[in-house]
């Protein structure tokens, strides 16, 4: 990523390898959070033997999955600093139509439909942000309250049971050696192993923190702005998609109801993961790491016995902890 | 250079410091609510206990009889909740993290009665006694027992003595409900209309609207609905919230002497607003009993394997007004402060 480039220009010629090495690691955006989340699995294995079993690990992995790729789509808008407050209501909006269609028209049709539906609501965001040059935040916030009120009329606010084995094919066990997962957690890692891939390796990558970092550098430099900040948010409604897929692999039941609260979850898992939300800075790398904090913390306190209003104490002091952490690594070695 | 490494190291060193003693923290609190050490609870009976929501006095109540119940037991209980009404995920997981940590039983009040079915058949699969609270699942079946409200019969109620207090005029009737879809709000509400001698299509039901229990949203409701039927008399509320703000919007109209309230839950407060005139008769749920009677079966479980008598168990209503009517048992507000939760 950008980081080790930086880490090098910096560190004068005359220091040793370690110091080198070490001060790349000191230097890293990921070094708050996955201090923390190794912190966090050591403290949760002392307290409660149960925690480190290949069991409740893989409970971990199956219980961060739907809020973990939605988590992808986030680090993509943030990073050409905008923001998707709608993108937890498309992928709900995804499941009623997956439910609804496969009822009638089979599984195959249904999740062709979804994917023009949550890719559509996705281009809406991006054209109206790009074209009509409002801010993210307004865009999305309308967007999500229309979205949510559109599933509940979609749903006739009714749950809709999910049947058809590709459809929960996502909550299916799968082995891995001797570790036993679901094909939603594989899913999950595709989706970061991509996204990570795109975002690092190509030009469309290097495109998309050029606009987040400096839009006006990027179009002076030939970027071309409005269509990299567009093909992000078509890619959301891609990303959307596979989430409600995986969702109803989780729970085959399609809820108008549910994931009222994945908006606000992916901007905490991006914003753990050291993502800046000024744009420019981060990857999806850290936001993998931001979602397991969340997950091992929710489980490994259920796990101590702590009461749910505790976790959410928890859950909050931790975000903050970790971003002035992340703030002040990043003040002293970027600025 | 060295300098300025080994300041952020400290800083480094102190942001873990503080994350240490905030877990720290957790986990003692962790002991004092559970009463036994976090280690050895093989011997302790563990009880889980699964909410909608965790502010909702009507839970709150319910976790803290549960907490009673538990420790006059013996017996640790974690109590757990799903983020908002309609939180399927939240519930899941929170089975799944009470299966791995190893309790004996679960209570839960399911946020969908068919969501999270198969987490509930997984827990009990692995030997986990699962007993619904509040609200059924369906099928039934899906746990080992409920024990709830039977919100059709306090429907009915709640309808039958609206209806009487009409005193023979034509009902227009306006019906504040609560979560579409909803299990307990669905029942409450073929209830009512049962019990007003009514059927979904009369033409004596001038509108409703949904308010998910919630005041704020049950007074624009009622704003908008009164709007539309001025001349209303009869109002249907699924819970005391939506009643109070039902009765702000009406008062605000200067209707409040045409329309007569009827409402469901038995809190402390709604005791008072029947008690007050703001609403007319309310039907007293009894949550801490849901509770101690969930927390009494997975203790005796736990101890011999017995299990609790299986599908609905009703833990019966009582309805409270100070104007009863001829043909219907009720009780008086100084019957339901005594009783009332919250």
């Amino acid at each position: 990523m950008t980081t080790p480039t930086m880490a090098i220009k910096k560190t004068p010629k005359s220091t040793s390898t370690v110091q080198r090495a070490r001060s790349r690691v000191l230097r890293s955006p990921l070094f708050g959070s996955t201090t923390a989340l190794i912190l966090a699995v050591i403290i949760f294995t002392v307290i409660s033997p149960r925690f480190i079993a290949p069991g409740n690990i893989s409970l971990i992995l199956q219980q961060s999955v739907v809020i973990g790729i939605l988590a992808v789509a986030q680090t993509l808008i943030i990073l050409t600093a905008g923001i998707d407050l709608s993108i937890g209501a498309i992928a709900v909006m995804g499941t009623i139509v997956m439910a609804q269609v496969a009822g009638a028209h089979g599984p195959i049709v249904a999740m062709a439909l979804t994917l023009v539906v949550c890719v559509v609501l996705g281009t809406l965001n991006g054209v109206l942000v790009t074209l009509l040059r409002l801010p993210p935040f307004i865009v999305t916030l309308g967007t999500f309250t229309a979205i949510a009120a559109a599933t509940r009329l979609l749903a006739g606010s009714e749950t809709f049971q999910v049947d058809g084995a590709l459809m929960t094919f996502l909550g299916n066990t799968v082995s891995i050696g001797s570790f036993r997962t679901t094909y939603g957690v594989i899913a999950m890692f595709v989706v970061y192993i991509v996204c990570g891939f795109a975002l690092t390796q190509t030009a469309w990558g290097r495109h998309v923190y050029a606009v987040g970092g400096n839009p006006a550098a990027a179009t002076l430099s030939g970027v071309k702005t409005n269509r990299t900040i567009l093909s992000v948010y078509v890619i959301s409604g891609i990303i959307a998609m596979i989430a409600a897929w995986a969702a109803l692999g989780r729970i085959p039941n399609a809820d108008p109801n549910a994931y009222q609260n994945a908006n606000l979850e992916t901007i905490t898992a991006v914003v753990i993961g050291g993502t800046s939300l000024f744009g420019g800075r981060g990857g999806v790398l850290g936001t993998l790491i931001g979602t397991l904090i969340v997950g091992v913390l929710r489980n490994g306190l259920t796990l101590a016995g702590v009461d749910s209003l505790y976790q959410n104490i928890a859950t909050g002091v931790l975000v903050i902890v970790a971003v002035a952490v992340d703030q002040f690594l990043r003040g002293r070695t970027s600025r | 250079m060295n300098r300025r490494l080994s300041q952020r190291l400290l800083v480094a060193a102190a942001a873990f410091a503080s994350t240490a003693v905030l877990f720290g923290a957790t986990g003692c609190s962790a002991d004092n609510a559970g009463g036994g050490g976090g280690g050895g609870s093989s011997d302790q009976v563990t009880i889980g206990l699964i909410t909608k929501t965790d502010s909702n006095p009507y839970f709150v109540n319910m976790r803290e009889a549960a907490q009673k119940a538990a420790d006059a037991k013996g017996a640790k209980l974690v109590a757990l909740a799903g983020a908002f009404d309609g939180d399927n995920e939240g519930q899941v997981s929170a089975i799944e993290n009470l299966v791995s940590q190893g309790v004996d039983g679960i209570l839960i009040t399911p946020n969908s009665s068919s969501g999270i079915l198969s987490a509930i058949k997984d827990a009990r699969d692995q030997g986990v006694l699962v007993i619904a609270l509040d609200t059924a699942t369906d099928p039934a079946d899906a746990v080992d027992a409920t024990f709830a409200t039977d919100n059709f019969a306090a429907g009915v109620a709640q309808g039958t003595w609206v209806k009487s207090s009409l005193d023979g005029k034509t009902p227009k009737v306006l019906l504040l409900d609560g979560t579409p879809g909803g299990t307990v709000d669905t029942l409450r509400h073929q209830g009512f209309i049962k019990g007003m001698g009514l059927t979904e299509d009369s033409p004596e039901i001038l509108g409703k609207a949904d308010t998910h229990g919630d005041q704020t949203k049950a007074q624009t409701a009622m704003e908008n609905l009164l709007e539309r039927a001025p001349d209303a008399n009869a109002v249907y509320t699924i819970n005391e919230p939506a009643a109070a703000g039902g009765f702000a919007a009406i008062k605000a109209a200067g209707k409040a002497d045409q329309i007569v309230i009827g409402s469901i839950d038995g809190s402390c407060t709604g005791v008072e607003n029947v008690k007050k005139g703001i609403i007319g008769a309310t039907v007293m749920q009894f949550p801490g009993k849901m509770a101690t009677s969930g927390v009494d079966a997975i203790v005796a479980y736990a101890k011999d394997g017995t299990k609790p008598k299986s599908g609905f168990n009703d833990t019966g209503s009582e309805l409270i007004t100070d104007h009863p009517v001829d043909g219907l048992e009720s009780k008086d507000t100084a019957w339901g402060a005594e009783n009332c939760w919250g």
